[in-house]
């Protein structure tokens, strides 16, 4: 066939350079939906609690991820300087992903238990408090806006509806009933027991200093105080070797 | 004015008394304020069709350039909105007090209106009013489907004002370049089907049996973006009374079909379209054909495949796929050929006129645009290879990159072509003033040189910083000692970014001075003579 036949027919030039575009993404993309070894298994991964998925709501709200990356990548310095590089698996219950492509500020991935909910409270009102040369912009107005409980279900009622790699329903019936209490506990530390036993490994308390009121500090502190926590790498076995 | 019409204003009403019960019961603010920005409009769509009754049906000879007036006075305008808030933007990065700790004001929000200004409003009303210029032109034909295309041109514009509204507002989907929520998409979405319509259609009714090549990057580009928009955004509402929803992919799969989609904006909506404008105004300004035809189908088919495969570049070392990873660096690489192909192409049309960027500023603009072109794509796949990419990943050498080619090589084509253009719908011969044009050419030119040089040093000075040992085998910098490390080259950077807008607010005065009191001229469709002259 000439090239002449497509310069001439419209219908051929679109059809043609329709089919060229979608061979790439067909061979990349597609076969991460199916192959088995793309995310490994690993110990210890739950998806999000109501409050750590608000405040990681907030955390794409504000767009966090212009200026933060959540992967660490697998060279000493970065695992020096963050801990173990990021496992696929750790990021499987992110909707959207927040990898980042740029670090004006560290690497958040591990940051989970590093510093006090006092450190966090004071950082994000106004981060020159606590580190002088940062550039980042202050969040104080957090503080005063509350998280909006009521009909929060909703939102781990939808997360239901995505793929989840094939393995079913990310939320039971009872966590996405109890959305609502579970969240209230969290956030105020109080009649937490249940909410803790939901959720493997998470932590209920006042995290923002205001236990009169559920707000976004507290959730993305919550947020933030448990990135990275979930696995345990002491017995964590790696197939790599940081390079 | 018949059924037809009354037709549309049906559909505006219902579509005003939607979005209005929409708003009532919206579940945040950011949605209500939205839907009635949406009803607003409706409304205004449904007036202006309502006025049309009883005057004379327009005039439907000759070329639909008022659509491209429009456009390029609107892309001038969201240029300067683009640049400016870039320069805000790099001074709240060099002195962070220019963060005013306001909700709406902070970095974290105006960095995405700073991209999607430059990449969507100023990039896409550049390529959406070339695009129909050109296919006219080069097709001899009006614009398809009626006023179509003025909806294009208003929907589209509701999309920006959606978009950026939103993200002053917080509504966003954090994903690069796709920031927009699930309602504002599939507005752009209607709005992009419709541009493909008018685009299509033209093609379909040309009075010239080649499609000349322009077309056919501009038809790839209007096609894919809609192939990689829709995939990409693919994401849940939590309600429809609500601006939130969440992606329908997650991690791994949800990294690489975003940067399938980011880089892909980068090769489709940034470059292929771009490419349309190089081949039909650069000749144009010469007066010459293209260098080589044979080397434009080489270009385009083989740049519209390897481009689609580039994506995993930007996740190297991640958690995705090692395979995956190699796949898009052999592509990235490969890709360079073309692109340089392209250049050649391009600068090579100049043979045996190269005198004239003595003469012709307008020309020259649009030569250095094609040399920032050539220049950023053999850094890009430069930065693709692993081994360079583990040092230059999440440092700003990355941002002095995205710089040349949106600054030298989008920003420059594009206000080359508005400088071709501009004069010729008004029915002047050249602008009001070929040496503020010179102006604007060697300030923007040397506001990109300082921007990108200042990135190199801080990108690869804070990359060597982050793994720099001592002899002891200890880190030597605290990641805040290297953030302070950055500040003058902060500095330098701004000073460079607003360089280039001084550039661009020259090209305002002088368009404004081509254009004032100038009337509109409309432009006869060249009868068949003409053909046996292509």
């Amino acid at each position: 066939m000439k090239h002449e036949s497509l310069e001439k027919n419209a219908t051929l030039l679109l059809i043609f350079s329709f089919l060229v575009v979608t061979v790439g993404g067909l061979v990349q993309i597609a076969p991460l939906f199916y192959l088995q070894n793309t995310i490994e298994s690993v110990e210890g991964m739950r998806p999000y609690t109501p409050l750590e998925l608000a405040g990681r709501n907030v955390y794409v709200r504000e767009g966090c991820y212009v200026c933060h990356s959540q992967m660490i990548r697998p060279f000493r310095d970065e695992v020096e300087r963050y801990g173990h590089y990021s496992l696929a698996a750790e990021s499987q219950f992110d909707h959207p992903f927040q990898w980042g492509s740029k670090r004006t500020g560290p690497d958040l991935a591990r940051v989970g238990n590093k510093y006090s909910d006092d450190w966090h409270r004071e950082h994000l009102m106004n981060p020159r408090n606590v580190v002088p040369e940062s550039v980042m912009p202050g969040y104080a107005y957090l503080m005063n806006k509350e998280v909006k409980i009521a009909g929060f279900g909703k939102h781990l009622a939808t997360l239901n509806l995505t793929a989840n790699n094939g393995k079913g329903n990310m939320y039971s019936d009872e966590q996405v009933a109890s959305a609502e209490a579970d969240l209230q506990a969290q956030a105020t530390g109080v009649d937490a027991d249940a909410m803790l036993a939901r959720y493997p490994k998470s932590q209920a308390r006042d995290f923002d200093g205001q236990p009169a009121k559920v707000t976004e500090m507290d959730a993305l502190i919550a947020y933030l105080q448990m990135m990275g926590t979930l696995v345990d790498f002491s017995t964590f076995k790696t197939e790599v070797e940081p390079r | 004015m018949g059924a037809g019409s009354l037709v549309q204003m049906g559909l505006w009403a219902l579509l005003a008394l939607l979005a209005i019960t929409m708003g009532a019961k919206a579940e945040d603010l950011p949605f209500a304020v939205h839907m009635y920005i949406f009803a607003a409009a409706a409304l205004l769509a449904l007036v202006f069709k309502a006025r049309s009754f009883g005057k004379p049906a327009p005039d439907t000879s000759g070329y639909l350039d008022g659509v491209v007036r429009y456009g390029a006075i609107i892309t001038v305008f969201w240029g300067v909105v683009g640049f400016l808030v870039g320069v805000v933007v790099a001074l709240q990065l060099a002195f962070p007090g220019w963060n005013p700790d306001l909700e709406w004001f902070n970095f974290g929000r105006l960095r995405p209106l700073h991209t999607s200004a430059v990449v969507f409003a100023f990039g896409g009303n550049a390529l959406i009013t070339t695009s129909f210029y050109v296919v006219q032109r080069t097709n001899r034909t009006r614009l398809a489907l009626g006023n179509l295309s003025w909806f294009v041109f208003w929907g589209y514009q509701l999309f920006i004002v959606l978009a950026a509204t939103g993200y002053l507002l917080g509504v966003t989907e954090g994903r690069e370049y796709a920031e927009p929520e699930w309602y504002v998409d599939l507005w752009l979405t209607i709005v992009w089907v419709a541009y493909f319509l008018v685009f299509f259609g033209t093609l379909l009714q040309r009075k010239e049996s080649h499609i000349y090549v322009a077309n056919w990057f501009y038809l790839s580009f209007i096609v894919t973006i809609a192939m990689l928009h829709i995939v990409n955004n693919l994401s849940i509402p939590v309600s429809i009374f609500g601006s939130k929803s969440y992606s329908a992919f997650s991690g791994v799969q949800d990294a690489l079909t975003q940067w399938w989609y980011g880089h892909n904006a980068v090769g489709f909506f940034l470059t292929a379209g771009f490419l349309g404008m190089m081949y039909y105004f650069v000749p144009k300004r010469v007066e010459r054909p293209v260098y080589s035809y044979r080397l434009s189908i080489v270009h385009f088919w083989s740049l519209i495949f390897l481009y689609i495969w580039a994506g995993p570049h930007h996740l190297h070392y991640t958690a995705l796929p090692d395979w995956a990873q190699t796949l898009g660096m052999v592509f990235s690489i490969m890709l360079w050929m073309p692109s340089w192909g392209g250049m050649i192409n391009g600068l090579m049309t100049l043979s045996g006129a190269w005198d004239k960027l003595r003469t012709d500023p307008v020309l020259r603009m649009m030569v250095i645009s094609v040399a920032f072109y050539g220049m950023s794509t053999f850094e890009g796949p430069m930065m693709s290879i692993k081994a360079v990419n583990s040092l230059s990943h999440y440092t700003d050498w990355t941002i002095g990159h995205v710089h040349s080619g949106a600054l030298g090589w989008v920003g420059m084509i594009s206000m080359g072509c508005m400088y071709h253009l501009i004069p010729r719908l008004w029915g002047q011969k050249e602008v009001y003033s070929l040496r503020l044009v010179s102006w604007h050419v060697w300030l923007s030119t040397l506001g990109i040189v300082v921007y990108a040089s200042a990135m190199w040093v801080s990108g690869i000075m804070q990359g060597l910083m982050w793994r720099e040992y001592d002899d002891q085998g200890f880190l030597v910098y605290s990641f805040a000692e290297t953030v302070a490390a950055m500040h003058p080259y902060y500095v330098i950077r701004a000073f460079g970014g607003l360089l280039f807008l001084v550039g661009a607010l020259i090209m305002v005065y002088n368009l404004y001075r081509t254009i004032g009191g100038q009337r509109p001229v409309k432009v006869a469709v060249p009868g068949a003579a003409l053909a046996a002259a292509e």
